[in-house]
Formats: C-alpha cells, sequence, structure tokens
C-alpha cells in the first residue's frame, strides 16, 4: 500500500520555508559572507542587502520608517525585549497589563515579573475567547508601564481589537506592545496609522527561517536594548545581524504582502470547507475561539469525549499533520491554558484539535482531511468509557464512576 | 511528538480487548474527563478457581493510555488475582518496552485500574491516596506534590537533599529553578523567623588550654616533631628544633628537606600539628628568619 502524500495542517507551529526566500538567502553563506559592518566591499553588499529587508518588512507592516525594524533572534526575544525595555524605560511605573491567553513567551515573563515584584493584570477572556473593553479600561492605572496584548490567538485565530487598545492605552500615555506573531502576513496592517508602540514577529511563522524575528520600535517610543554590545541595529540590538535569514525574513515578508488577498479569501474559503465538512459530519464537536473575527487559516475544534494526543496520532497515521491543546501533548496535565480561560468543559478540552493552513494548501488536501477525521472520532469514542451506543452515555459523571477523581 | 516504542504504537493502533464486558464480575474505574485520562477495566473472574477468564477495556485518553490499557489486558488473563495483584506498573511499562517518564502514569493508572477492578469483585471499597502534580523532573518522573510532601517531611533545604530523596534534579537540572520554588515555598511555611534560613550554628569555644612553661612547651614541640621525624627521614630528611621565642618556634630543616620546594608546605604541616599539641597558636620558621644575637 502507498502511503498518501502528507498533509500540513499545523502552518501556526511553522511553516515550510518558501523556496524563493531560501533561494534569496543563499548567496549571503558563500560569495556575501561579509559582515554588514565593514569598510570594505564584503562588508557593503551584506550591509545594502540587509537594508533592502528592513524595507521589505516595513512595507508588510505599514511602518513609517524602515529604521522601526528592528533584526532579533526570535518572537520571543522580541517579546522579553519589548516588556523589559517599557519596565526599565519607566521605573517609576510597576505595572504590566496582559491578557490570560498569550503565548508563553509573554505569560512565563510576565509570571517572573510578579516574583521580581512587578504587579501584573491578565485580562480575563469569555467563552468566545473575547476580551472585556471594560475591565481593561479599568485597569488602565497610573502605574501602568505596558500594555502587552496578542493580536491574533495561536490557538484558535481569535483576533484581539489591538487597534482600538492600543489607542486607549495611548490616551493615558501607556505604551502598547502586540506579540502579532500569528497575525503578520495572514491580517493587513498599516501600523503608521495606529498607536501601537511595539510588535513582534517571527520569521518562521511566515515561510521564512526559523531563528530569526523582528520587533517593531515605533519612533520616539522610550527603549531600552536587552542585548547590549555592538552598535549593530543603531544600538538597540547588539551581535552581528543573522544576514542569510535577513535576506529570507525580507524576501518572506514580500511574498506574504503579495499573498495577503489570498490569505482571506482562497485560504478562508478552504478553512471554512474543512470546518463545515467535519462539523456536518462529526456530532458533538463545536468551534472554539470568536468565528466572527478570526484568521483565516485557523480552525480550533473541539471533539467530545476523545482525546486530542489520540486524534493526532491516528491523523498522523495517514499522513495528516495537525496540533492539540490537549494535556497529554504537552507533558503537563493540564489542557491548554487558552482552553482553560475560555472555560470550554473538561469534556471537550482535552480534544481540542488545531487545524492551520498555509498557502501551499490545497483543495484536494481538505477533501482528504474531512473525509479522515470521522472515522478516526467515531474509533476512539467506540474505546470511551463516556460514549454509549449512539452518543455520551446518559450522564458521564455518574456512569463512569471512579475510586478517585 | 512522543517517542513512542514500536509496541506502544502496535497496542494504541491496533487494541486488544477493548469495549464493554457485559459477564464482567469485577470493575475498576480510574482517572476522570478532567485529568484527560480514564479507564475502565472489566474483568471475568471464575469464582471456583479465582483466574481471570477475560478482560476488557474502555479508555478515554492519549495514545499511551490506550496502548497500557491493551496491555494490562493481555498481561492479566489467565492469571490468579493473586499473581495479577503482584503486577507492578513497571510490568506493564516493560510490557510495552518502556514509555517516556511524562507517560509513566498511564502504567500507573493500569495497576490502579487492577487493584479497583479485584477490589470490586471482592466485594471491597478500593481507596487510592494518589496524587498527581505538575511534572518537575522529566528525567525521572518527578512531579510537584510528592517533591512537596518529601521537602516537608523530612525538613530538606538544598536541591541535593531533594535529589538524594526523591531522584528529582538528579538528570539534566533543568527543573533547579522549579524545586528552588517549591524549598522556598515550603522553607516559607516553616514557623518562627529565625529558622527561615538554617540556623547558624555557634562554634564551641575550645576549652582554654593550660598555660604551659617554657620547658613544658619544649618538651611538647620535641614530641611532635618526634612523631613526624619518621616520616621525613623516609624523604632522607629530618628536622632540629633550635630556638622557642614566644609565638616563634624556630627549626632547622637537614637533609633533603632543606632547600626542597616542598619547604614551606612542611613547615606548615609541623605547625599545624603543634598548634594543636600546644593548643596556642605558634609560627614555625626556619632558622634562618631567626633574629641574630643583638650585637
Amino acid at each position: 500500500m502507498n502511503t498518501p502524500a502528507p498533509i500540513y495542517l499545523d502552518n501556526n507551529a511553522t511553516t515550510k520555508v518558501d523556496p524563493a526566500a531560501v533561494e534569496a538567502m543563499l548567496p549571503f553563506f558563500s560569495e556575501h559572507f561579509g559582515n554588514p559592518s565593514s569598510i570594505h566591499a564584503f562588508g557593503a553588499k551584506v550591509g545594502a542587502a540587509v537594508k533592502n529587508a528592513r524595507q521589505q518588512m516595513q512595507a508588510l507592516l505599514g511602518a513609517e520608517h524602515d529604521s522601526e525594524i528592528i533584526f532579533t533572534s526570535c518572537g520571543t526575544e522580541s517579546d522579553s525585549t519589548a516588556i523589559l525595555s517599557a519596565l526599565r524605560a519607566q521605573p517609576e511605573r510597576n505595572t504590566v497589563v496582559t491578557t490570560a491567553v498569550e503565548h508563553p513567551a509573554i505569560l512565563n515573563l510576565c509570571d517572573w515579573l510578579e516574583k521580581e515584584g512587578y504587579v501584573v493584570h491578565k485580562l480575563k477572556v469569555d467563552k468566545k475567547g473575547r476580551l472585556d473593553m471594560d475591565e481593561y479600561r479599568a485597569l488602565l492605572g497610573g502605574n501602568v508601564a505596558l500594555v502587552s496584548a496578542m493580536w491574533a490567538n495561536n490557538e484558535t485565530g481569535t483576533i484581539f481589537p489591538v487597534e482600538t487598545m492600543a489607542e486607549t492605552a495611548a490616551a493615558r500615555g501607556i505604551m502598547f506592545h502586540t506579540d502579532a506573531v500569528q497575525a503578520v502576513g495572514k491580517v493587513p496592517m498599516n501600523l503608521k496609522e495606529t498607536k501601537i508602540d511595539m510588535l513582534s514577529l517571527s520569521g518562521h511563522k511566515l515561510h521564512a527561517p526559523k531563528g530569526i524575528g523582528v520587533l517593531y520600535l515605533r519612533r520616539g517610543c522610550r527603549f531600552r536594548p536587552l542585548l547590549r554590545g555592538g552598535h549593530q541595529e543603531r544600538g538597540r540590538r547588539a551581535g552581528t545581524e543573522n544576514a542569510p535569514s535577513i535576506v529570507a525574513l525580507g524576501k518572506a515578508a514580500e511574498l506574504a504582502l503579495a499573498h495577503l488577498d489570498h490569505e482571506n479569501t482562497q485560504i478562508r474559503r478552504l478553512r471554512d470547507k474543512l470546518e463545515q465538512g467535519i462539523l456536518s459530519r462529526v456530532p458533538h464537536a463545536f468551534v472554539t475561539g470568536n468565528t466572527a473575527s478570526r484568521l483565516p487559516n485557523t480552525s480550533n475544534i473541539a471533539f467530545e469525549y476523545v482525546e486530542g494526543e489520540a486524534i493526532l496520532l491516528l491523523l498522523n497515521k495517514q499522513g495528516i499533520a495537525a496540533s492539540s491543546g490537549s494535556a497529554c501533548t504537552s507533558g503537563s496535565l493540564e489542557p491548554s491554558h487558552v482552553m482553560r480561560a475560555m472555560g470550554i468543559p473538561y469534556t471537550a478540552a482535552h480534544g481540542t484539535i488545531r487545524f492551520s493552513l498555509s498557502r501551499d494548501t490545497t483543495e484536494e488536501e481538505i477533501d482528504r482531511v474531512i473525509a479522515a477525521v470521522p472515522p478516526i472520532i467515531a474509533r476512539l469514542r467506540a474505546l470511551s468509557p463516556y460514549w454509549g451506543e449512539n452518543g455520551p452515555t446518559e450522564n458521564p459523571g455518574q456512569a463512569f464512576a471512579p475510586a478517585y477523581a | 511528538m512522543w517517542e513512542y516504542s514500536e509496541k506502544v504504537r502496535e497496542h494504541f493502533f491496533n487494541p486488544r480487548n477493548s469495549g464493554p464486558l457485559v459477564e464482567a464480575n469485577g470493575v475498576g474505574d480510574v482517572g476522570s474527563i478532567q485529568c484527560g485520562d480514564a479507564l475502565r477495566l472489566m474483568l471475568k473472574v471464575d469464582p471456583d478457581t479465582g483466574i481471570i477468564e477475560e478482560a476488557r477495556f474502555q479508555t478515554f485518553g492519549c495514545g499511551s493510555a490506550i496502548a497500557s490499557s491493551s496491555a494490562l489486558t493481555e498481561i492479566v488473563k489467565g492469571m490468579t488475582l493473586e499473581q495479577a495483584l503482584a503486577v507492578t506498573n513497571q510490568d506493564i511499562a516493560n510490557y510495552l518496552d518502556g514509555l517516556p517518564p511524562e507517560k509513566m502514569h498511564c502504567s500507573v493508572m493500569g495497576r490502579e485500574a487492577l487493584h479497583a477492578a479485584i477490589a470490586n469483585y471482592r466485594g471491597e471499597r478500593w481507596r487510592d491516596e494518589h496524587e498527581e502534580g505538575a511534572l518537575v523532573c522529566k528525567c525521572f518522573a518527578v512531579d510537584a506534590v510528592l517533591i512537596e510532601d518529601v521537602v516537608r517531611a523530612n525538613n530538606l533545604d538544598t536541591i541535593e537533599e531533594v535529589t538524594f530523596y526523591t531522584k528529582a534534579g538528579g538528570g539534566c537540572a533543568a527543573c533547579h529553578e522549579g524545586i528552588e520554588e517549591i524549598l522556598a515555598k515550603v522553607k516559607a511555611e516553616r514557623p518562627g523567623p529565625g529558622e527561615v534560613s538554617p540556623p547558624i550554628r555557634p562554634i564551641a569555644p575550645r576549652p582554654a588550654a593550660p598555660r604551659l612553661t617554657l620547658v613544658q612547651r619544649i618538651k611538647k614541640i620535641e614530641e611532635v616533631l618526634e612523631s613526624i621525624r619518621p616520616m621525613l627521614i623516609r624523604d632522607n630528611g629530618d628536622v632540629e628544633l633550635i630556638e622557642v621565642q614566644g609565638r616563634n618556634v624556630y627549626v632547622n630543616l637537614k637533609g633533603s628537606c632543606a632547600g626542597c620546594m616542598m619547604e614551606a608546605s612542611t613547615l606548615g604541616g609541623i605547625q599545624q600539628k603543634l598548634v594543636e599539641a600546644l593548643g596556642e597558636l605558634v609560627q614555625v620558621l626556619p632558622v634562618s628568619y631567626m633574629p641574630t644575637a643583638q650585637a
């Protein structure tokens, strides 16, 4: 039996580097290996390529100046730089406002800041993953150094109204940072028209290599570097530039801009088809997050009474790659903090599966996944003590009576 | 993705003995949907022989939970209840050629379901005080609840002690920050401000040595030199006491000891022994340091 061609629907985890980006970066390993800081021709060529990449990224973000683009090593570095900078530049302020559903790059840093004596407020979300703007406004007191809210959630794709939130913060003289790692390249952006002060992005989420990221820093926003040393990135991020990856990221940004319409039409259509195809065939399943405002490529479906890792293993056997918010895939004993924050019941939280598409996804692949999922869920439900002949047991809590829980 | 053995994958993809067992006379339920895994083990025991004739399972859980359940039913089928009670979670893991550390709890759950099912067959109530916390040490699969309990019960203060008691932190050391946090948390609960940090034990003052006369001191010094002389002679050297002036003891290192690059440490060693024997601080110096007789 021929193994079917693999289908990659885990693009929120990472993406394939676009061949054009690979092609663009390769000469910078060999021919153009110079240090962009050098005065000679070897360096000058690289310096010019880095500048070009900066402008390509400026165009994708709609930044006013190309010097507002700081290349970093990853999204996490950009996040850490932004938050620690805001606190160090404003020592008289000790509070950070963020949300309960941020990426660990933000949440774990904030937990550590709390141990160091800072005050952190995490905005709650409702069952569709939406913020309460009244709660938000009430938290913006004089001690707040920074608001950090993600543009789009990595698990559900839910989009936060960061542009509005930045306006509110700016009106009270509070800096605003957004982790836009999932949003860049999927949502149109025009940062020069917003009050967003800082924005993080990661190359490998938009078909550039791993190990390259960007911190957008609005001109005039007070800043303290994380890495001090050489004068690279105008002294705001020391360390010799990762020239090949910067060049590739520039190319990827150009391609992302060119595909933005495709992302919001074609990819959205395929995502909706996948979602409807599965939900119409699988009972006791529902979409998590805010379907009214969501990334076009992301679908997170909760399958009740089955466990996510088991689903992934069976999908993987058919060559289909997705991911899960289940506890068992992470090594922790709790299901994803995003699902818990939204109050998704435990009967479903362990069975959430995220499908994330890209511009490489084809109609034929979506058809295959729609056909593959229902029998997998049925098979696992047949194994489950919570599932009877035709559906969940009458009262799963009572039908299954463990000696301890 | 987890590194599952072939055997785990095989039992997950083709589980044995799954589904309800209508004639079951012993049923054990463990876990819950909140925890993310739940296992119902159903046994059909022959009341005359006490042999498990049939075993089936229903499991809600990840790949290794399903594989562990499947393995468990295969292991216990045909066993007597006594034999079955001797099955450990390690037996289940071994049957599957091992489980990743994060997944060992799946095998524990299997053993618990087995005990619960046998208790149910015998009409007993089965209780388990087993509690699980967040996994701290991934190398040895030790969770926070266990570490905290052990730290509290044994008054542990250091990571090293935690490692001795629980193995946690004994591998890659990546969890040391987490262990430190648990230590700090438990320490903060201990009563009394003085006991937050380990008390500094005052060093007992040495009993004051009775004052010796000069002759007594010289005798003692000679005794000490006598005791170390054999070592020096073995190295073709010797030592001779020349003069004692207050705290200063002047000696002449002879033979190979004289001018040896180890001279300083030889003198230091002699000094250490003299300090112990005399109960007072003295300084051992080569004779060349002796002030010349005043003119």
